[in-house]
């Protein structure tokens, strides 16, 4: 599938607001490939349209950060990823998302969701033991035998940062453990079954700031084997972790940019009057 | 009032009344001293009506404790004739039909407490579940005449087909006559089936969002969102609804008693008829003749107020052991 794919040129990130890289610098950087391809995508929660006319490309292994004020539409693009909107009645969508080369709404929503993993705003363990969290994925697939779950398992939380914390106590209950553990641990259940892309829903604002540093450094470490897409209200941390990212307002992609771009010299007088907070 | 002199600005802090402590008096005009001895008191009038329910069963039965000892919970004989009173066949009448009736009822009501909540249509489940919460409501002497006229027909027809396939086991061997430990118990699931139903769909409504779209978004089916993480996170709830619904099944006498055959006996087959309780207590309560005779029935009321309590505590010792398998396992 990905040899199929070719890379693109950045300045096609945000097709519909023809961004261009100034300078040269975009050049020396390595051209990744597409993961998602969005195209003239429209939602809509009843008659409430969410999302309008949304054109861009989420670059493969890189932080994707998506970032506005509240009822900007990013969750909800986020969501439209894994097709979980979907879940909510009255909605509709409009328009197409290649995952890679596929159609997205043609690949069936559990199957998707398997390859396109996500951890919400708050952490949310089963209450079931540590181990059973993390192994909860793995059991809906294939019988994989004991000794498989449990190298997963531990090799998920050891990716998640949280192994050596949790590793004597696997067989207690994960309501237990701390809520920036939690969060890791909602992390480490997302990557026990091997998703393409991860995809993050503001997963740092019910956290301390120990556990948000945590929770970032642990982002440049996924990215080597994951596209992140994150949505965050904290315009720092974007600044922090983010390779890319999209300003939203009012259901609009209204800049999609490299990280420095976007808060050293954005393009759009909204985007600055944003991070700068004049306003949202 | 407090609220209101501390948000206003410039007022001396002695004027505001921050220093002075409270005298009960003034607490007690303020209300929250009010709410506290209404509550205290609703909460000990529960543990002294308790108190005198079972100090009253203990004096009443006095007579026929001093005679029997702990022979009356283990002999089968009730003769009142000869003044011979054992509790056995009724104890044993008691726990079959309440146990055989859960065993039918679980399924059932938390198979429809699951559709209600997760796969129908919200307009049919609040439909339903209305129709549901009636059935509780429907006096228990209406499903004993549903038994007598509808169930015990039905199962009477439909019995010799049942025991050609099953009627090697000793539980359905033997004559079927209709009034059965089997037939109460049935009438019993039908009317605890509701109890479960409500309670648990209730429990099951209340599981957060949050559960059920972590558990999709590992691309789990309907079914593995319900079964993985909507009944385990509604498992306590649930099991509250049982617990309910036992209690109604124990104590229940006007249903049971229409249909179970009243006859004091002991009988492995649950096709034979038999006697509860509640069953006894009410029938032979009015001609009880003699002192021994109404300390017996009475006494039997302590047997069922302590056969509650332990199947109860037995139930609840399941779910703690249960509940700790699930976090170790």
């Amino acid at each position: 599938m990905k040899t199929l794919m070719k890379p693109f040129d950045l300045s096609q990130l945000s097709k519909a607001h023809e961004v261009r890289f100034a300078g040269s610098e975009g050049m020396e950087e390595q051209l990744p490939w597409p993961q998602f391809t969005v195209a003239d995508l429209n939602f809509f929660y009843g008659r409430q349209q969410a999302l309008k006319n949304i054109n861009l490309i989420v670059p493969n292994k890189r932080v994707t950060a998506f970032i506005g004020p509240s009822g900007c539409g990013k969750t909800t693009l986020l969501r439209t990823f894994n097709r979980m909107n979907e879940t909510v009645p009255g909605t509709r969508v409009e328009g197409s998302i290649r995952l890679g080369e596929k159609d997205l709404f043609s690949i069936p929503a559990t199957t998707l969701r398997r390859v396109v993993g996500m951890v919400f705003q708050k952490p949310t363990p089963f209450p079931k033991s540590i181990f059973e969290n993390v192994a909860y994925g793995l059991h809906l697939e294939h019988r994989l035998r004991r000794s498989e779950i449990a190298d997963k398992v531990e090799r998920s939380l050891r990716r998640a940062a949280l192994w050596d914390e949790v590793k004597d106590k696997l067989n207690q209950s994960a309501n237990g453990i701390s809520g920036g553990q939690q969060q890791r641990l909602c992390i480490a259940r997302a990557l026990a079954v091997d998703p393409e892309v991860l995809l993050l829903d503001e997963p740092c604002s019910a956290l301390d700031p120990i556990s948000t540093a945590k929770i970032e450094d642990l982002l440049f470490e996924l990215k080597k084997f994951c596209t992140i897409i994150i949505v965050t209200h904290n315009m720092l941390q974007a600044a922090r972790v983010a390779d890319y990212v999209g300003f939203f307002l009012s259901g609009e992609l209204i800049e999609l940019n490299r990280s420095k771009q976007i808060f050293q010299n954005p393009e759009k007088q909204e985007t600055q009057d944003y991070i700068t907070g004049r306003f949202g | 009032m407090a609220n209101a002199a501390l948000s206003t600005p410039g007022v001396p802090m002695q004027s505001r009344g921050l220093e002075k402590k409270q005298t009960w008096l003034e607490r007690l005009r303020k209300g929250d001293e009010v709410v506290h001895l209404i509550t205290l008191a609703g909460a000990w009038s529960i543990i002294v009506i308790t108190g005198l329910l079972v100090q009253h069963l203990w004096v009443y039965s006095a007579i026929a404790r001093h005679t029997f000892g702990w022979r009356f919970l283990f002999t089968s004989t009730w003769d009142p004739v000869n003044g011979l009173f054992g509790a056995w066949p009724f104890v044993y009448g008691t726990i079959v039909t309440s146990i055989l009736a859960l065993v039918i009822a679980i399924p059932i009501g938390l198979g429809t407490a699951i559709f209600l909540a997760e796969l129908a249509p919200r307009k049919v489940s609040d439909a339903l579940t209305f129709l549901v919460e009636l059935l509780a409501a429907v006096p228990s002497v209406i499903y004993g005449l549903v038994g007598i006229f509808l169930l015990i027909p039905i199962l009477t027809t439909a019995m010799p087909y049942f025991q050609k396939v099953f009627g090697w086991l000793p539980i359905f061997s033997g004559t079927f006559y209709g009034v059965s430990y089997f037939s109460a118990a049935v009438i019993l699931a039908i009317m605890v089936v509701p109890f479960i139903v409500s309670i648990s769909r209730e429990v099951l409504l209340a599981v957060p969002v949050s559960q059920r779209e972590a558990m999709m978004a590992l691309g789990a089916t309907k079914w593995d969102v319900t079964w993985r993480a909507v009944v385990p996170y509604a498992r306590q709830g649930i099991m509250g609804s049982i617990f309910l619904a036992l209690a109604r099944a124990l104590g229940e006498t006007m249903a049971v008693t229409m249909v179970i055959g009243n006859v004091a006996q002991v009988s492995t087959s649950l096709l034979a008829p038999g006697y509860t309780i509640a069953a006894v207590i009410a029938n032979e309560f009015t001609e009880a003749t003699g002192d021994l005779y109404l300390h017996a029935l009475i006494e039997l009321g302590l047997v069922l107020f302590a056969v509650t309590m332990i199947i109860n505590a037995l139930a609840r010792l399941l779910m703690l052991t249960m509940k700790g398998h699930e976090v170790t396992g």
